[in-house]
């Protein structure tokens, strides 16, 4: 059974991580949570992002969280935000493709093309078929 | 929604975007009288009196990237499709508090669900402080945020380490204080 007087050990082991990360520029995820992101699965994608980050050990990441993006048939959405870097929009996420995203974007840098939003000829689209053809 | 822990994060989301510190979440489950009752309580903003009276009308809402706001009416669905009722309470400068009640033992009534993944993203947004109690009948467990920044000493506890601690630790306390059937 677990103890709130755990925290006390949890404490010691981060405090330096913590500040770590204060120096760095960091890396922002942002999930989309308000009424069509959480009916659409968004927790599961946030709190599968967070178990990544914890497992791959990346430090200088920030996982956020905002309203309603403006895309409800998207849902849901995750934003990546590097420093120096535009703006990655995914799409239709679900954990799974979550995990891939920081596997291979945040830790790797590079950009899961085939989850990204695509826009043809003015219309949103994201299968990425149709922008092969 | 399939959880009424989506609900019910669906429902804090309004009052982070409400601009507030602390949430209390009461979640209380009464087997002998059959009521399941969660409460949601912010020190936000609060909503005007006219908007109040229809505030579970999906064509009422804040937002401004659309005309439809689908969170409250919801979940009253939700809690009149089980005989309940949903109540908002709000006072302007002070905060809002919704009430919903639901027969527990309705079967239109949906799990609680993951009530630990909506405590963990509350907590994932750094200014917001969480008051969590849960009681099923004379079981009781409360978690609250405050406690644990003053154990760890620091007003960050947005790092994954903690936040999947804490989850563990609330899916324990869950399961002890009601008898191991979550």
């Amino acid at each position: 059974m677990k103890t709130i007087q755990e925290l006390e050990e949890i404490r010691k082991r981060t405090l330096d991580k913590v500040n770590q990360r204060k120096d760095r520029t960091t890396t922002r995820i942002v999930v989309g949570m308000a009424t069509c992101g959480i009916a659409a699965g968004a927790r599961p994608v946030l709190l599968a992002i967070m178990e990544e980050v914890e497992k791959l050990g990346l430090t200088d990441v920030v996982v956020a969280q905002t309203g309603c993006i403006g895309l409800c048939k998207m849902e849901p959405i995750v934003e990546v935000i590097k420093p120096g870097e535009e703006k990655v929009t995914y799409v239709k996420m679900d954990a799974e493709k979550a995990r891939r995203i920081v596997r291979e974007h945040i830790k790797d840098g590079n950009v899961v093309e085939e989850y990204t939003m695509h826009v043809i000829q003015g219309k949103i689209l994201n299968d990425y078929k149709v922008e092969k053809e | 929604m399939r959880e009424l822990s989506l609900h019910i994060m669906d429902i804090i989301e309004n009052s982070i975007s409400a601009n507030a510190t602390l949430i209390e979440l009461y979640i209380e489950e009464d087997t002998s009288k059959n009521i399941l009752t969660i409460k949601i309580k912010d020190n936000g903003k609060g909503i005007e009196e006219e908007m109040l009276k229809n505030i579970t009308d999906p064509f009422v809402t804040s937002r401004t990237t659309r005309r439809v706001g689908l969170g409250l009416s919801l979940f009253e669905s939700t809690c009149l499709r089980c005989n309940g009722s949903l109540k908002v309470y709000s006072m302007v400068n002070v905060g809002t508090e919704v009430v919903a009640t639901m027969e527990h033992n309705n079967i239109d009534r949906p799990p609680l669900g993951r009530i630990e993944d909506t405590v963990v993203s509350v907590l994932l947004n750094p200014k917001i402080d969480l008051l969590y109690q849960h009681t099923v009948n004379d079981k009781k467990f409360v978690l609250d945020s405050r406690e644990i920044k003053r154990i760890l000493g620091s007003e960050d506890i947005s790092s994954p380490e903690v936040l999947l601690w804490i989850k563990e630790y609330i899916k324990e306390n869950l399961k002890e204080i009601s008898g191991g059937a979550f």
